[in-house]
């Protein structure tokens, strides 16, 4: 299975990483024409104005959409920000899930944090995952398709899924459990839609 | 697990987050905007870019609290703002405001002769400069959470980064190389702490990402740091310095992304207007090199 890695931006390295652990084929994407062959795209944590625009600028954001409407798409922070329909400012956006996120939502870098969160739809269950925070957004509203996956102890919602795409607030590119990583390998197996 | 804010990982977080990108120097909320808008992934909130501190002269010190809060108003971007050397109270004061990053800058006058800050002291992430190995060793044993090479600041001429990052990288090859028993006695030739010698041996970069500052002005420049192996660049005057800010910004965002792809540069670097005018490093006294401060 060959799985991309949005490089535009951001820390595509951790993620290329993780998956080569798992023994997986990785590739840079920098272009629409990179996308070929590929059966799973991450977007990765960094900044989302700065992906939106070199999207942009290089024509992307269609063939992206496209790619997203069939293949597996995951979005960690930056990249979940990049998927949702909405995050109350004007920025470029693949507009695939149907969620809305606020950006910076716990507000600045000294209130970034880590927290255990469970995780009952990951294999295995236990332990809790150990959750980075960077700057994170939260999902303001999950609907339509989409359907919220993770929240923390206050009811935030903080991951959603939407059939083959999924988005979460933190990242877990930046350790070292790689039980998402794997949940994310088995949405790529699935079928692509039509 | 109750919350846990402020720790070494979560700060060197925000670090891995803005790698591949470019990190601006901006004097006003306007400039902070264009930033934004030409694909900036933090911006550096200053009262003036290092070429304006060197014709200047005087002491040059952290910025007021106003200015840096108007621009962490104007932009949804981390921003980061620069303290000087040893200066443990503007950092406080700029981590009382709410700065996303700290610069402790050789840009600006050192306020210590003998002492960088303790920056484990603090939940705000910091980033210093390096020449070489050593001397990020010694910044990241005080807690700093992301590294720059020096370079020379302010000059536009790419020269000093380039030696400090080959330097860099050429002290962390040789480091890997070394039989586990002469660690020691690299540490000891390079002054630096020795459990972070041997993480560095094990995993061959440093253990935080590391940029390049100080003299970037073109495309080129970007593309050539990046392809010596830094993570990202820092652009200070070559921006607002230059004939056309707005166009030369983005060329360099995009080439700090599509740094090995030669083509792309050349239409990247098409038609920009006119660089900074600069001033070669070599053309410097000693009295008014930025890089040698700190130690």
């Amino acid at each position: 299975m060959k799985i991309g890695v949005l490089a535009l931006q951001g820390d595509f390295r951790e993620h290329r990483l993780a998956l080569e652990k798992l023994g997986v084929e990785t590739v840079e994407v920098r272009l629409a024409e990179d996308l070929e062959g590929l059966e799973g795209l991450i977007l990765p944590g960094g900044e989302s104005t700065t992906m939106g625009k070199l999207m942009t600028d290089y024509d992307m954001l269609e063939p992206l959409r496209a790619f997203g409407a069939a293949y597996a798409m995951w979005g960690t922070c930056a990249g979940a920000i990049l998927l949702s329909q909405n995050v109350g400012r004007e920025q470029p956006l693949l507009k695939l899930m149907d969620t809305e996120l606020e950006r910076n939502a716990f507000g600045r870098q000294i209130e970034s944090f880590e927290i255990d969160l469970s995780v009952p739809f990951l294999e295995p269950q236990k332990p809790d995952y150990h959750a980075t925070f960077i700057r994170g957004p939260i999902f303001k509203r999950v609907f339509g398709r989409a359907k919220p996956l993770m929240t923390l102890p206050d009811g935030t919602i903080v991951a959603a899924q939407q059939g083959h795409l999924l988005a979460t607030s933190f990242h877990p590119e930046l350790t070292d459990d790689l039980r998402f990583h794997r949940y994310f390998l088995e949405l790529a197996k699935r079928p692509p839609e039509a | 697990m109750e919350k846990q804010v402020s720790s070494f990982e979560v700060k060197k977080g925000l670090a891995e987050m803005l790698k591949g990108g470019v990190i601006m120097d901006v004097v006003t909320p306007e400039h902070a905007r264009i930033a934004e808008d030409a694909g900036a992934v933090a911006v550096m909130a200053l009262e003036r870019v290092p070429a304006d501190i060197r014709a200047s002269g005087g002491v040059a010190r952290m910025s007021d609290p106003e200015l840096v809060l108007k621009i962490m108003e104007s932009v949804s971007i981390p921003v980061m703002a620069k303290v000087r050397i040893g200066h443990f109270a503007e950092a406080q004061i700029l981590e009382a405001l709410g700065v996303d990053f700290i610069d402790e800058s050789e840009v600006l006058t050192p306020a210590d002769n003998a002492y960088h800050i303790y920056k484990h002291d603090f939940k705000v992430p910091f980033v210093c400069g390096c020449r070489n190995l050593g001397e990020a060793l010694r910044r990241i044993g005080e807690g700093a959470a992301m590294m720059r090479t020096k370079g020379e600041p302010g000059t536009g001429d790419v020269v000093e980064a380039v030696t400090h990052a080959r330097q860099l990288y050429a002290d962390i090859r040789v480091l890997q190389s070394l039989p586990v028993d002469e660690v020691m006695t690299f540490a000891k030739t390079h002054n630096a702490p020795f459990e972070i010698c041997m993480q560095v041996r094990e995993i061959g970069k440093l253990p935080v990402v590391n940029f390049a500052a100080g003299g970037i002005a073109t495309p080129a420049d970007a593309a050539l740091m990046m392809q010596l192996g830094v993570e990202g660049v820092f652009v200070g005057s070559g921006i607002f310095k230059s004939g056309d800010p707005v166009k030369r910004a983005s060329a360099i965002v995009k080439a700090t992304t599509h740094f090995r792809d030669a083509k792309m540069l050349a239409e990247i670097s098409r038609n920009l207007g006119e660089p900074m005018v600069g001033r070669s490093a070599s053309s410097l006294s000693e009295g008014e090199l930025m890089s040698p401060r700190g130690w």
